[in-house]
């Protein structure tokens, strides 16, 4: 290697290795809740179910939500078992993800159970204003929202939009909150008498809107939310609000990744069946070597996606310092394979992936706007620039 | 895994550690020359521990040879150069584990371990590269019948000029279908009619050969598998190929991408913003690839081999000649220059020694050699993913009928 050309930079550390090596396999409780939650989805009819139930007008599929999130404790799974939960950890609420993703779920679990789930953890929980919302999440008892907007990503927490009184009345407008039209609580970040703050608002208290607007995702519905000195209850003040939001957002980047893994292979897993089965020119269109190449490629990009997803998983379950690192990775990578897989999907199919009755269309949607959610891939790749020390020019 | 050695009553941990101990005891790396250390390493099967016992193994679970290496590691042991050895360690012995004679097993295991025979791989030719089963070399019994006499070709031989010996596949029976009339041999390469010629490559050196056999005499107890089974033993050498290749563990920005991650630290004035988007997609790529490696390891040691590994080689291939691509891009006026065309016959393949030039060009094969990548995704669309085979017409037609 030759020398640098002009005056040497200072040489800077590498980045730090992840501390202990991650656990990347499924364990055998995972395996039983994957496949108890399996089951629930196919029961409900899997993804032809969810096309005839987004004609509803529903927020939500509340007979999936019900059996799942309270009847099976999935909506407690990151909640100790003394504030209600079931004391699990991310890798388990990971694989609750991977499912829904792969059924195309319209159920409020990453925004209720993961994000909003993940706020009030990390605010002061020993005190009832906590305590009492957050048991109510964990056994199902409701749905709770994070009110940022969906493409918030972790690190780059915007000013809150919504300010607070002494009094605590909210007033302020807060955009592309997902699932808000099925929350029965807010968690609100608001700009309070003493700088940054969460607070806990009831959905159908007095000054309280939310206004679904038509989403390209149809399972997962962002909203309006408009606050006109609207009762709000103190959960957390200045640097734990903004920890506890800035871990929310991480956790659920994080998790997401296990969501796109879930339509990846779903889309994957279709597609070879279809194009097996499907005959053009006196040949199965699967036999092609030209399909074959594409569809082995994105084998191997969901083989990938997973080792990536799991390690995410990992490290915000065991709470080590290379979770950032980990989530970024994981939604650098994953969102895109998503998109590619679900795309690939509609192509693949030919005609009839174009088709309204079809449901590769539900998963090219969810896949598309995931990518956008908790920060793009290219955010995700510039929070790793930081981390990673492969400075910016 | 404790549990479970002991329930299977093999070896568990603390009992390899006290036997690696015994060695480090009776031979101190410190006063031992490294070679008798080495047969000592194996003579007390630790050598691959899951190698069975007499043959530098002790029955003992593959995922615990770290425990061995790791203690060797820290005590100053020699270590069997696993580079120059390559073919010999990742292809030629797991074949002979499986489909060799005792009398095989005991006679080449040994010094191939340690180093002091040197294998290589008689299986390309040139008329049959990735379609392997086309080989023409041709094997015949000799006129008493002890053994077989075999002429022909062979191509892309890395290491032929330093091996003792080579894993050879040639034609027995041209009546046959192609796959069916194939059988597997070990070739003595001091035999006179076994000729090596350097073949020069894009990147100036020549670290293959061309092998012509002329005449070459093997003796039949230097067969491997049944005569006319040969490509069955193939299957055995080229699957652990593949793993071999693609699945060396890294740490974080092991590898290539350490490589231009560090040059992109030390040379602030050669950043632009495309090549930083570039830079961190690669980085992203290579992590997760890394993962994807740990998480095959981790199911192997799980005894669950994931179908992971038929992948790996892809992904490490794509990787190499992207990121490799990239640096000389980002050198800029450096990367017009490159360290050296001289021909030489390097010991084995270091894919972040030398300077961006020849890696990059180095990486070209890394999507050729050991299975290209056109070839490998079609194992992965029909044996992972089950798709319908490619129509064949050369299946069940005899080899000397098929167009050449």
């Amino acid at each position: 290697m030759t020398a640098p050309s002009g005056a040497a930079a200072p040489t800077e550390p590498a980045p730090a290795q992840p501390g202990t090596d991650p656990d990347l396999l499924y364990s055998e409780p995972e395996e039983d809740l994957r496949a108890a939650v399996r089951s629930l989805l196919a029961d409900r009819g899997g993804p032809a179910a969810v096309l005839a139930d987004l004609e509803s007008g529903r927020a939500y599929d509340t007979g999936l939500w019900r059996p799942l999130a309270a009847g099976m404790g999935t909506a407690g799974l990151l909640v100790p078992e003394k504030l209600g939960g079931q004391g699990a950890s991310a890798r388990e609420a990971a694989v609750v993800l991977e499912e829904l993703g792969r059924a195309v779920a319209p159920v409020p679990y990453l925004t209720s159970a993961v994000l909003a789930v993940t706020a009030l953890l990390g605010c002061e929980t020993d005190r009832p204003e906590v305590t009492a919302p957050l048991a109510a999440l964990a056994a199902g008892r409701g749905v709770g929202v994070l009110a940022v907007p969906l493409p918030t990503a972790p690190g780059t927490l915007p000013e809150p939009s919504v300010r607070a009184d002494a009094d605590g009345l909210l007033t302020g407008e807060v955009t592309g909150v997902a699932d808000a039209a099925a929350a029965d609580m807010l968690l609100v970040p608001a700009d309070g008498p003493y700088g940054y703050a969460l607070y806990a608002v009831d959905a159908s208290a007095g000054g309280v809107r939310v206004a679904p607007g038509v989403p390209l995702d149809l399972t997962r519905v962002p909203a309006r939310i408009t606050l006109d000195r609207a009762a709000g209850r103190l959960l957390a003040g200045q640097d734990t609000a903004r920890a506890a939001v800035t871990g929310a957002l991480l956790t659920g980047a994080g998790l997401l990744a296990s969501e796109q893994l879930g339509i990846a292979e779903w889309c994957l897993t279709e597609t070879v069946r279809y194009t097996a089965q499907r005959t053009q020119f006196g040949r199965p269109v699967g036999s092609f070597q030209a399909l074959k190449h594409r569809m082995a490629a994105l084998w191997l990009d969901v083989a990938s996606a997973r080792a990536a997803a799991r390690n995410a998983a990992d490290a915000l379950a065991t709470g080590g310092p290379d979770a950032p690192v980990a989530v970024a990775v994981a939604q650098a990578y994953c969102a895109p394979v998503a998109v590619r897989a679900a795309e690939e999907c509609i192509q693949l199919h030919g005609g009839i992936g174009m088709t309204w009755e079809h449901p590769a269309h539900l998963f090219l949607k969810r896949a598309k706007a995931d990518e956008i959610a908790l920060g793009t891939p290219g955010r995700h790749r510039a929070a790793l620039a930081e981390l990673v020390d492969i400075p910016a020019p | 895994m404790t549990d479970r050695t002991r329930e299977s009553g093999r070896l568990d941990a603390g009992e390899l550690r006290r036997r690696t101990a015994d060695l480090l005891v009776s031979c101190p790396p410190a006063e031992t020359a490294p070679l008798d250390f080495l047969r000592a390493r194996f003579d007390a099967g630790l050598a691959w521990v899951h190698f069975p016992q007499g043959l530098g193994g002790l029955d003992a679970p593959r995922a615990l040879q770290v425990v061995v290496d790791a203690e060797l590691e820290a005590a100053g042991a020699p270590d069997n150069d696993p580079r120059r050895i390559g073919i010999g360690l990742g292809m030629a012995a797991p074949t002979i584990l499986r489909f060799g004679t005792d009398e095989q097993k005991r006679r080449f295991l040994r010094p191939l371990w340690t180093g002091e025979e040197v294998w290589c791989q008689l299986f390309s030719e040139p008329g049959a590269g990735s379609d392997l089963a086309a080989l023409a070399t041709r094997a015949v019994r000799d006129e008493d019948g002890t053994g077989w006499v075999v002429d022909g070709q062979k191509v892309w031989t890395s290491g032929a000029h330093q091996a003792r010996w080579a894993i050879l596949i040639a034609r027995t029976d041209p009546e046959l279908p192609k796959h069916r009339g194939i059988t597997y041999f070990v070739c003595d390469m001091t035999d006179p009619g076994v000729e090596v010629r350097p073949l020069r490559q894009i990147t100036g050196e020549a670290e293959f050969n061309e092998v012509f056999l002329t005449g070459v005499r093997i003796p039949d107890a230097h067969r491997l598998g049944a005569v006319g089974e040969g490509w069955k033993v193939a299957q055995t050498t080229l699957m652990n190929e593949r793993v071999a290749i693609g699945g060396a563990r890294q740490p974080r920005e092991g590898g290539m991408i350490g490589v231009a991650a560090r040059a992109w630290r030390e040379r602030p004035g050669a950043r632009t913003h495309d090549l930083h988007q570039r830079l961190l997609r690669h980085w992203v790529d290579a992590e997760v690839a890394r993962l994807t490696g740990e998480r095959l390891r981790q199911q192997l040691a799980k005894g669950h081999p994931g179908p992971e590994g038929s992948g790996m080689k892809l992904a490490f291939a794509r990787l190499a000649q992207q990121i490799s691509g990239w640096e000389v891009e980002f050198l800029g006026e450096d990367g017009l220059a490159y360290d050296d065309w001289t021909l030489r016959r390097p010991e084995g393949v270091d894919f972040t020694g030398r300077q961006a030039g020849y890696r990059y060009l180095r990486a070209k094969g890394n999507s050729i050699e050991g299975g290209t990548s056109e070839v490998l995704l079609n194992i992965v669309a029909e044996r992972v993913l089950g798709l319908p085979p490619e129509p064949r017409t050369d299946k069940d037609a005899a080899w000397k009928d098929l167009p050449r």
